[in-house]
């Protein structure tokens, strides 16, 4: 324990948090797009492989889904980065008033989105038991609502956690800045299933 | 053995054993040359630091790439010679259906009156290709008679193909490799590779239909496994049992192997297989039945005619 | 007033204040709350030696079984079981997991820091994979052990021919391994990148940690395959979708696909991290940096790309388009390029050195002898020709148990003696140690060299029995003797170990002379890793103290749990971050999981009811426990 030590400097001076690549937490977001990404990527090659064995796609007699809640879903999600950008750069700015007024519309926002895509199942015009259409589309569907679901949980979570104590500090608002990138990997991986779910069958 | 890479019998195992030797002397090659270096590596213990080696390094990645593109650029070619042995001479055709755990044969004649249906024993005109259409009833299986070719899967749901190209006369033994369930260890196919002739009268052999039985207990046998449960699964041509979920068992007793390997032909066997199917091959598709004494007599001694 | 190291605050006062922050409570809570890298990577290693030895004690029946034609010891349903069990059993209990583990503990010292990133998380990996490990083998014991395969294949391990619930405990197993492999590899990643010693520029660090790095990328981009292809497969069996039903229009190649998009380089996440092992020994063993160290990079990189290029030469004999296949077999044999450079590598460092040969050299040797033998074997399978014949065969099983044991479990065997002293402060017996090296050696040669000709001679793998006279029959009682003498050889070594445990010589820092950061700390580290932190001034920063001052930085909070966060590239001192505190959320997350994954194969409502307690414990997990000044408040860990 005695080892002779050599002081070449103080790291005292350091900020303890900061944005993007140079904390951890962006770090973490990124790696688990990275993963989530990748399964999604997979997801869609499975969907060609599928549909290569097929002479008609959607598989006669079936019509392709409806378009109207997925494009309503589409435009929302699309809308829904105009108050994401905000919250984010409010968040990196370290103001918590304006973090405190958008979190809770990112999360109302959330809440319409899963309300419309209950609608989405519903338009899809065909089960997942009926062939291996039916299988894809919906696994597509299915994987996709997940992530609306966990991050609106998140942004839940966090919108309580910035009303309390906890709110204005640093690490929060880092918080609140990765989450806001995460959504941003939320609608950008779901318009190439949209293409896949809504348009695919119609080309 | 007979089955094994070794004695060939087949075009494509010939061609698969003279690449074998190419690759083989190239890595013994490269696996001296590894063996050697490290020895000497152990043997010098000295701090000579790295005189020479910086461009030892470049002549042995240049040599690396350099055999891996020989060795890539052989097997291309040994697998395009492969690819052309089905077209030397007219074909047999033949549709192999790969069923849990037993081969299902159909000749497939220029008429449908030459076509023959077997099962676990195919029979091959020497010096011609054969072509065989692969199909699956359940799961996937794999075709392999080491001694004539490589493998192909018989995959459920679509159709595939392996020509053979037999040039040495025997019998030999396919065994499926694809995992493929309980008794996936006892599935396996006799081949019998003979001069044309000899597989013609075969051919015509098998297109008989069943003989009559002669003796009293022989008809005993045959109206039992026409009537009971036999001929729920199973078909004998020329007699009222057509169901074609079981082996053929029109020339049964023609045939060397009793459930797809498991048992030799004889009578012990097959009184042994009828009597406790379960007993011999467990979890096969075909139930205990549970015959009586004289029931199961008379069907082994219908059975034996079946040739 | 906050509290800092530096030259007012060191040696034992330092140690003191440090051990008071740095240390978990006692007691069974404290013991299950635990975030420190060492303790979770010490019981993630020996949980994966436990499920070696148990698939070992499974090949040892299987070998049983073998070793006589038609022998009845054991039932074809059992023994289908027993080598799925064996199979699975290695690769996803055992191989990877095991370098996961090593890795844990090690690449968090090897780096300087104070503790792994995302701390908790890696303790919800360990739990994880615990109890995937518990489920499938608890499945075992009740009868209802997959009987599939390790790469279960449809339509076999479909709702049709697998009813019960034995494939859905094989795929069940995948899903829980699979988010502990992906949980570790971002702890990995986050600290290979942002937790590095000042001055541990990436041309800087040890290769053990360049592997990991690029392991660690291909975890994350080849888990999802499976993740994937075993939800469809669960889905499949339990809610009735398609993927893969023929009759319906489903593809079973599909499965294969997915399956060997992930499987293959699977391969290489195993065989990477022990070549990161092999040049950490060899550096140490013959007293120079290892020759070529960016080509042994590079070898590493190009490694990781090329293996996700290789997936259908496990589908050779499906009969995919030939162009195809003439492409696969010219990228699989690319990778013998980047192997032949490693081994040239550690050569040429033995070559130019000044040798010594420990136990962990031998197995370096041992390992160069071996692997070099399976890798061979290896691009023989990949091309086409050779591989129709040889697919399915002992051949393979040959093929692959030389590059798994010779190439993984050998150098495994090496790093646990080269790495006991630092984690139990001694050293194990150098006699016994030569004995078990010895005796595995010679036996694995006698046990998996026959197989080539049992392979060749016509003997598909995964047969319960065989005939008479077909030539196999005094190879295989040759490999079954062999494989006794590997388990009297694990039996050695492991008493050696625990011998050596209570009993072995002390060990001091640094006995080999190491030259990386691990060996700059006490044998066994204390709970905060390093005093102050450390400094890198080139690649082998202890030889160059040679003995004097090491350099440090200093300034890092000592009442807190504070780590440094270092830019990327040239791991400039940047941040200082807080380290989550020990916590017994992650356990609970890992029990609430568990029971909705466990539940999902028998009620696909397990899904939604489950859903909630382990959101209610996420979100504890990540719900700030005490007030604390701005910036102090650990995020996602
Ligand atoms: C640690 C694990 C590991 C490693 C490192 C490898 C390495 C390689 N493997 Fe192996 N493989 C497996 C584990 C591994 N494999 C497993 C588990 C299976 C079976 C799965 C199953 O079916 O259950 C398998 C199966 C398998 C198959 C499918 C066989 C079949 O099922 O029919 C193929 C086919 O191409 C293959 C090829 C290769 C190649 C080309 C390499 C190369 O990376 C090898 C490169 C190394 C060298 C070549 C040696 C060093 C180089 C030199 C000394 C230079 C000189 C060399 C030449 C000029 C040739 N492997
Ligand atoms: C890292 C991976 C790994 C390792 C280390 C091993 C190790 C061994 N393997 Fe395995 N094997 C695989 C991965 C591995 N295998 C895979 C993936 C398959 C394919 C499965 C499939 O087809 O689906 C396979 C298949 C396989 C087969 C083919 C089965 C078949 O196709 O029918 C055989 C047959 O001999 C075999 C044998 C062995 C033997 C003898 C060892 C030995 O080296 C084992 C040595 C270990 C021991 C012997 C344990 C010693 C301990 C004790 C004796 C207990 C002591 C107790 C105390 C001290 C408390 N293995
Ligand atoms: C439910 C279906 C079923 C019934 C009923 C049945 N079998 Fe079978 N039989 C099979 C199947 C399936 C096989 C192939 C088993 C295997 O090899 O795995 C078989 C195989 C055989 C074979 C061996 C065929 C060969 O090619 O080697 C004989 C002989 C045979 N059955 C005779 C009988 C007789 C006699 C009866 C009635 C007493 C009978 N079977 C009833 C399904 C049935
Ligand atoms: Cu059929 Cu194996
Ligand atoms: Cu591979």
């Amino acid at each position: 324990m005695s080892a002779p030590y050599r002081f070449t400097r103080d790291l005292a001076e350091l900020p303890t948090h900061a944005f993007g690549n140079r904390s951890l937490t962006w770090w973490g977001v990124i790696l688990f797009m990275l993963m989530e990404g990748s399964g999604f990527a997979l997801a869609g090659a499975a969907y060609f492989i599928l549909k290569s064995h097929q002479g008609t796609w959607p598989p006669a007699p079936l019509q392709p889904p409806g378009l109207l809640a997925g494009t309503l879903f589409t435009l929302l999600i699309l809308a829904s980065e105009i108050p994401n950008t905000i919250v984010k750069k409010k968040a990196e700015a370290e103001e918590i008033a304006p973090v405190r007024l958008l979190l809770p519309i990112m999360a109302a926002i959330g809440g319409l989105l899963l309300v419309i895509r209950a609608f989405e199942f519903d338009s899809l015009n065909v089960m997942w038991t009926d062939n291996p259409y039916g299988s894809i589309v919906w696994a597509l569907l299915v994987l996709h609502t997940t992530h609306i679901l966990t991050d609106w949980f998140d942004t839940v979570v966090l919108t309580v956690l910035m009303f309390t104590q906890h709110g204005p500090t640093g690490k929060r608002f880092v918080d609140v800045s990765e989450n806001s990138l995460y959504w941003r990997f939320v609608w950008l991986a779901w318009l190439p299933i949209y293409l896949l779910i809504y348009w695919v069958p119609r080309w | 053995g007979v089955q094994s890479i070794a004695p060939s019998a087949g075009a494509h195992t010939s061609a698969f054993n003279s690449l074998f030797v190419v690759f083989l002397v190239v890595c013994g090659f490269f696996y001296l040359l590894v063996i050697g270096f490290l020895g000497a590596a152990i043997l010098r213990r000295r701090r000579q630091g790295e005189d020479g080696v910086p461009a030892l390094f470049r002549v042995w990645v240049g040599l690396v790439s350099l055999s891996l593109v020989g060795l890539a650029l052989a097997s291309w070619l040994t697998d395009r010679a492969m690819a052309s042995y089905g077209d030397k001479g007219p074909p047999v055709r033949i549709r192999l259906t790969a069923n849990q755990w037993w081969w299902d044969v159909e000749y497939l004649g220029a008429n449908p009156s030459e076509a023959v249906r077997t099962a676990n024993e195919v029979h091959l005109p020497i010096g011609r290709p054969t072509l065989i259409e692969l199909q699956s009833n359940d799961v996937i299986h794999s075709f392999w008679v080491p001694n004539l070719a490589g493998k192909q899967d018989l995959i459920p749901g679509r159709t595939e193909d392996i020509a053979l190209l037999p040039r040495k006369i025997g019998v030999f033994r396919g065994q499926c490799a694809e995992f493929c369930g309980a008794q996936h260890a006892h599935m396996a196919l006799t081949v019998v590779v003979e001069p044309e002739a000899q597989f013609r009268s075969w051919w015509r052999q098998q297109q008989a239909e069943a003989p009559a039985p002669r003796t009293p207990e022989q008809l005993a046998g045959m109206t039992y496994v026409t009537t009971r449960e036999c001929a729920t699964c199973h078909a004998i041509a020329g007699t009222t049992a057509s169901a074609s979920v079981a082996p053929d068992l029109t020339h049964i007793a023609s045939r060397k192997t009793i459930a797809a390997g498991t048992l030799p032909m004889s009578r012990g066997g097959l009184y042994a297989w009828i009597a406790d199917p379960q007993g011999v091959k467990p979890g096969a598709h075909m139930p205990y039945i549970g015959l009586e004494a004289r029931q199961l007599d008379a069907v082994v001694a219908y059975l034996e005619t079946l040739k | 007033m906050i509290a800092r190291d530096g030259p007012e605050l060191q040696g034992a006062e330092l140690h003191d204040r440090l051990t008071r922050t740095w240390s978990r409570k006692p007691g069974l809570i404290g013991w299950l709350s635990t975030v420190d890298h060492k303790e979770v990577g010490r019981r993630y290693i020996v949980t994966a030696f436990v499920f070696f030895v148990l698939a070992g004690v499974l090949a040892l029946i299987m070998r049983t079984q073998l070793a006589r034609p038609e022998s009845g010891l054991i039932t074809a349903d059992r023994y289908n079981q027993i080598f799925t069990m064996h199979g699975s059993t290695m690769m996803f209990l055992f191989a990877v997991p095991v370098m996961d583990a090593v890795a844990i503990y090690l690449i968090p010292l090897m780096v300087g820091a104070r503790n792994i990133a995302f701390p908790r998380l890696h303790a919800f990996s360990y739990y994880m994979y615990l109890g995937g490990g518990l489920m499938l083998w608890i499945a075992f014991a009740l009868n209802i052990g997959p009987d599939i395969g390790w790469f279960a294949y449809t339509p076999l391990s479909g709702p049709e021919y697998d009813p019960g619930k034995r494939a859905d405990m094989w795929a069940q197993m995948i899903t829980f391994t699979e988010v502990a492999a992906l949980a570790v590899s971002a702890s990995i990643i986050g600290t290979i990148f942002k937790q590095r010693a000042p001055g541990m520029r990436l041309d800087r660090m040890p290769l053990f940690v360049w592997a990991m790095l690029v392991v660690s990328f291909m975890v994350i981009f080849a888990m999802p395959a499976i993740a994937l292809a075993s939800g469809f497969l669960i889905s499949d069996r339990l809610v009735g979708t398609q993927f893969f039903n023929p009759a319906e229009g489903g593809d079973p190649i599909l499965w294969q696909h997915m399956f060997w998009f992930f499987g293959h380089p699977e391969v290489y996440i195993i065989f990477l991290p022990a070549t990161g092992f092999v040049s950490q020994i060899t550096e140490t063993f013959s007293g120079r940096s290892v020759f070529g160290y960016p080509y042994m990079v590079l070898a590493l990189v190009a490694t990781g790309l090329l293996a996700f290029g290789l997936w259908v030469h496990h589908m050779f004999a499906t009969g995919l388009p030939r162009m195809g296949y003439a492409f696969y077999t010219a990228a699989s044999m690319t990778v013998a390029i980047p192997s032949g450079v490693q081994i040239f590598c550690w050569i040429a460092t033995i070559w130019s050195g000044r040798p010594r040969f420990g136990v962990p050299m031998l197995y370096v040797i041992g390992f160069i002898i071996t692997f070099v033998i399976g890798g061979l074997s290896g691009v023989m399978v990949a091309s086409v020709p050779l591989d129709l014949q040889m697919h399915d065969t002992y051949f393979v099983v040959a093929h692959f148990h030389y590059v798994l044991i010779g190439g993984a479990v050998f150098p495994l065997l090496g790093v646990v003696t080269y790495w006991f002293p630092k984690i139990t402060g001694r050293m194990m017996s150098e006699r016994l140690g030569r004995w078990a090296f010895g005796i595995v050696f010679a036996s694995f040669h006698l046990t998996f060299m026959p197989m080539h000709w049992t392979g060749l001679m016509g003997m598909p793998r995964r047969v319960y029995t065989y005939p008479a006279g077909m030539g196999w029959d005094a190879l295989n009682f040759v490999s079954t003797i062999g494989a006794f003498g590997i388990a009297i050889a694990v039996i050695l070594f492991l008493v050696n170990v625990f011998t050596s445990y209570w009993k072995g010589e002390l060990a001091g820092p640094n006995p080999w002379g190491g030259t990386s950061l691990e060996w700059a700390t006490t044998s066994p580290p204390p709970p905060y890793n390093f005093a102050h932190v450390p400094v890198v001034e080139s690649r082998t920063p202890l030889w160059d103290a040679d003995g004097g001052p090491l350099p440090v930085m200093t300034g890092l909070r000592v009442d807190e749990r504070e780590t440094l966060l270092t830019t990327l590239i040239d791991a400039e001192p940047d941040v200082r971050e807080a380290s989550a505190e020990p916590s017994i959320w992650p356990l609970l997350a890992a029990i609430a999981t568990s029971i909705l994954f466990v539940g999902s194969v028998f009620t696909p409502w397990a899904v939604v009811w489950g859903a909630i307690p382990v959101a209610i414990a996420l979100t504890a997990w990540f719900w700030p426990k005490r007030s604390r000044e701005p910036g102090e408040e650990p995020v996602i860990a």
